[in-house]
């Protein structure tokens, strides 16, 4: 994709903690005991199992072993040095805070996790912005976390791991999108996530490679599940962001749902509108990976299909790698006033920059 | 969706009769019959959503002489059989087999489909059945699936998509064995009790017009199980048709599919050709629940890019609510040709029908 | 445009309905609190006998957990895929503007007035046969056809 000339958007990079060590000075002292005596490393189920070759490009991995992409100066190099040259990246950071049990710890976590973000990431390049990870699993400790950063407008918005224990849409969950609209925040929903249930209605996959492309199922249950219980319809500013799980699955999903809410609509009488009308209104996805075919044609019209040209927002997902390099070819297919949207336009009227 | 050209016959590949517990228990020896009564079916544990309409059914569709929907054959007849020109329709009998005492399970699969046999394809030739099977206990499945060979009303072994596992899971595979063997495909139905696990794999929603819109998930599930399993290399032979899950969400599937085994194929190293690959060779889709783009053209594209003209079987799902007509479902866009393919041709070549 | 015979009032006694043929046309009268309506047996989705279908409430919501429920049996629902349909116009609910089921105007009129048949009445229901039509009964009209 060409150079935009409004400036570019990175909506994914990965902000990789190089060790759970790294987050020892910004713990409670009750906590780095805990750390130091117990054995406790923080969240042991990593989003992606670094051996993978999804988990780093071979360019993002340092000759010193360490994790791709878990110091500033890796994605300075990897990501705004690079082409097409962002001029604003937003980092997601992943650590499975989720996964914590202990409400404590989990909240803990997240707090430190942020904290490190903000001292050995946003203080070092004016350039990057940063979600917020949050205990997604305790909705009091999320909001906590929201209000505590709100006053940061280097932090841009909430981050939830699409994987969770019940779907985001349910009515426990309210106050957390209610904390993050108060905030002028979107939330992002990014692939990943280790709650403790199956990934799929049917149990446990035997492959990652299940898990990895079967995650698309999670994000169609979270979408249905927030609009079904009715948070655009609380929340009308409010922009949802689907990260990392590509698009292309998305306007089958709607054509079922619209058709659905025709005759179900009783069920959820403050749905006002087809659900797809939400989507266009609300919803952002990011562009890596795309999903759509490798066939320039076929790609040109799985992008149109959306319905919408403000619903791509551009990414990297740096250092993630998904073999999506073909979409080059694709993406010379689509509008050039789309593609320009894609790059620049449908960030800058999701963020606040 | 308009008027198509009606008059062709069709195939409907899915109707659905009910076995009330009283024709089960008919069928039933002794010893299970007292345990059926007395213990019966649990109700499973947290996974009831209320459906839009009282079991699930069209609201005309009581018979008047009493009964659930589906459980009278001459009132089936009347609304479904007779009223369009069905030469064959398919019953996936929705009995749950439900993970339960293993020997119960077996024992309810065995009368379910005697019952099949006695009330429903011995009175009406135009019908032909699934075979219900204790799935969670494959060697007593393939016991079951074995006292029936030779028996080609039975078209193809019934195993509902909410199982315990993903399905390309090796437990499963002596089922696969044993219907490769017969040469009956295995048909998964939307519908069953995952064991406890969740309806989604983000925990349990809320609402049940969530259940509905999520339904192609569970299938989605076992599409990137049975292929990553190597289930084909295992068994070249066996034939998977997926009934009630739609059709339209299989491209996006595929192409993400065959992407992450580019990827990570050293993970799945039995597998020799594209995911995509093993899917158009070895798997059916019913037509129903059918989607319904805003713009017809959309629904051409689609099936572009699904790319299985020969593999779309239609059904209406009779008596559920959600039933697709015969005559309207079908959008008036799709050519000719394919529409009757969908609507007979496509069943007659799958299940042998002349 | 010709006003049809279908039934008698007391037929058709308030919070029922009666199935009738026009003209070829399966068509739905019902009368709700003596108002009378009349919608096209056909529901525009996939063809389902529509005015079969359960009557019941307009639903709506001003929020997530509020259920407001307001003319009771004024809401048909199609017996297939649920959708709802306002009585007394036809609209759906969920498009009122582009999907609605055809009505139709109706009239009550005493038999007095309508025995022998006046010129724009046409008997019915059935097109071979004359409505028995009694001068101490009342009667329901659904206006269909042609325009004159």
């Amino acid at each position: 994709m060409e150079t935009a000339n409004p400036p570019l958007i990175d909506c994914d990079v990965h902000a990789v903690l190089p060790a759970f060590e790294a987050l020892l000075p910004f713990l409670p002292a009750y906590w780095r005991e805990q750390v130091e005596q117990t054995g406790f490393k923080g969240p042991v189920d990593p989003w992606y199992p670094p051996g993978l070759p999804t988990t780093a490009r071979a360019s993002a991995r340092p000759a010193d072993g360490s994790p791709a992409s878990s110091r500033v100066g890796l994605v300075q190099a990897g990501v705004f040095d690079a082409a097409p040259h962002p001029a604003v990246a937003i980092l997601n950071s992943d650590c499975a805070v989720e996964s914590l049990h202990n409400p404590d710890a989990a909240g803990a976590v997240a707090r430190a996790l942020n904290d490190w973000i903000a001292s050995e990431w946003l203080a070092k390049d004016m350039r990057l912005r940063a979600s917020i990870v949050v205990a997604s699993q305790f909705p009091e400790l999320a909001v906590r976390e929201i209000e505590r950063r709100a006053g940061d407008p280097r932090f841009v918005q909430v981050l939830l791991p699409v994987r969770s224990e019940a779907p985001y849409g349910s009515r426990n969950f309210r106050s957390v999108f209610a904390a993050a609209a108060n905030q002028g925040l979107p939330v992002a929903l990014h692939y990943g996530g280790s709650p403790g249930n199956p990934p799929t209605p049917v149990g446990w996959p035997s492959f990652h490679i299940e898990d990895y492309a079967g995650v698309t199922g999670v994000f169609q249950t979270q979408l249905i599940s927030i609009i079904a219980g009715g948070v655009f319809d609380e929340h009308p500013a409010l922009k949802l962001v689907l990260a990392e799980g590509g698009f292309a699955w998305l306007p089958s999903m709607l054509w079922r749902f619209d058709k659905n809410w025709k005759g179900l609509r009783r069920e959820i009488p403050w749905v006002k509108r087809p659900p797809s009308d939400y989507v266009r209104e609300h919803v952002r996805i990011t562009v890596a990976p795309s999903d759509a075919p490798e066939d320039p044609a076929q790609f040109a019209s799985a992008v149109s299909q959306l319905g919408s040209d403000d619903i791509l927002l551009y990414a990297s997902d740096y250092p993630h790698d998904h073999g999506d390099a073909f979409a080059e070819r694709g993406w010379a297919a689509v509008p050039a006033g789309v593609r320009r949207k894609v790059m620049s336009e449908n960030a800058r009227s999701t963020y606040r920059l | 969706m308009s008027k198509a050209t009606p008059a062709t016959s069709l195939v409907d590949c899915d109707i659905h009769n009910a076995i009330t517990p009283a024709a089960v228990a008919r069928h039933l020896p002794e010893r299970w019959r007292q345990y059926h009564a007395q213990f019966g079916r649990r109700m499973t544990p947290g996974d009831y959503y209320p459906k839009a309409t009282p079991m699930a059914s069209r609201t005309d569709s009581w018979p008047p002489g009493g009964g659930p929907p589906g459980s009278d054959l001459a009132f089936m007849r009347r609304q479904l059989l007779d009223a369009w020109p069905i030469e064959i329709g398919i019953l996936n009998t929705l009995i749950t087999i439900r993970n339960q005492y293993r020997d119960y399970d077996a024992a309810m699969a065995t009368a379910a489909n005697a019952c099949q046999v006695a009330e429903w394809l011995e009175p009406e030739p135009r019908l032909r059945a699934s075979l219900l099977v204790p799935f969670e206990d494959p060697q007593l499945a393939v016991t079951e699936i074995r006292r029936h060979a030779g028996d080609k009303r039975f078209v193809q072994v019934l195993i509902p998509s909410r199982t315990t596992e993903p399905l390309g899971r090796r437990k499963y595979w002596p089922i696969y064995a044993a219907a490769s063997e017969s040469g009956l495909p295995i048909g998964i139905h939307f519908g069953g009790w995952s064991g406890g696990h969740p309806i989604s794999g983000a925990g349990w929603p809320t609402y049940y017009i969530e259940y509905h819109t999520g339904m192609n998930q569970t299938f989605q599930a076992h599409l990137i199980s049975l292929i990553c399993e190597g289930v084909f290399e295992e068994f070249p032979k066996l034939k998977v048709v997926f009934i009630e899950g739609g059709i339209a969400w299989i491209p996006p599937v595929l192409w993400r599919l065959d992407r992450s085994w580019r990827q990570l194929k050293a993970e799945a190293p039995t597998l020799r050709q594209l995911p995509s690959e093993y899917f158009r060779k070895h798997f059916w889709l019913t037509t129903q629940p059918i989607e319904e783009p805003p713009e017809p053209g959309q629904f051409l594209e689609m099936i572009a890019h699904l790319d299985m003209d020969d593999r779309l079987l239609f059904s209406t799902d009779y008596p559920h609510w959600d039933f697709d007509s015969p005559d309207t479902a079908l959008p008036s866009v799709l050519p000719p040709g394919l529409r009757e393919k969908v609507r007979r041709d496509n069943a007659r070549a799958l299940y042998g029908f002349a | 445009m010709p006003k049809h015979i279908v039934s008698t009032v007391a037929e058709i006694p308030p919070g029922s309905r009666k199935i009738v043929e026009v003209s070829g046309r399966s068509i739905g009268v019902f009368n709700v609190g003596g108002e009378f309506f009349a919608l096209r047996n056909r529901c525009p989705h996939q063809g389902a006998a529509l005015c079969t279908g359960h009557l019941g409430s307009a639903v709506t919501s001003t929020g997530p957990g509020h259920y407001e429920v307001d003319r009771s049996g004024e809401i048909l629902r199609c017996p297939w895929h649920g959708w709802e349909f306002d009585l007394r116009c036809g609209q759906s609910w969920f498009d009122p503007e582009k999907v609605r089921v055809k009505s139709y105007e109706t009239a009550v009129a005493p038999g007095s007035s309508l025995a022998p048949p006046s010129p724009g009445l046409v008997p019915g229901p059935y097109v071979a046969e004359t409505f028995p039509v009694s001068i101490e009964e009342s009667y329901v009209l659904v206006e269909f056809g042609p325009v004159a």
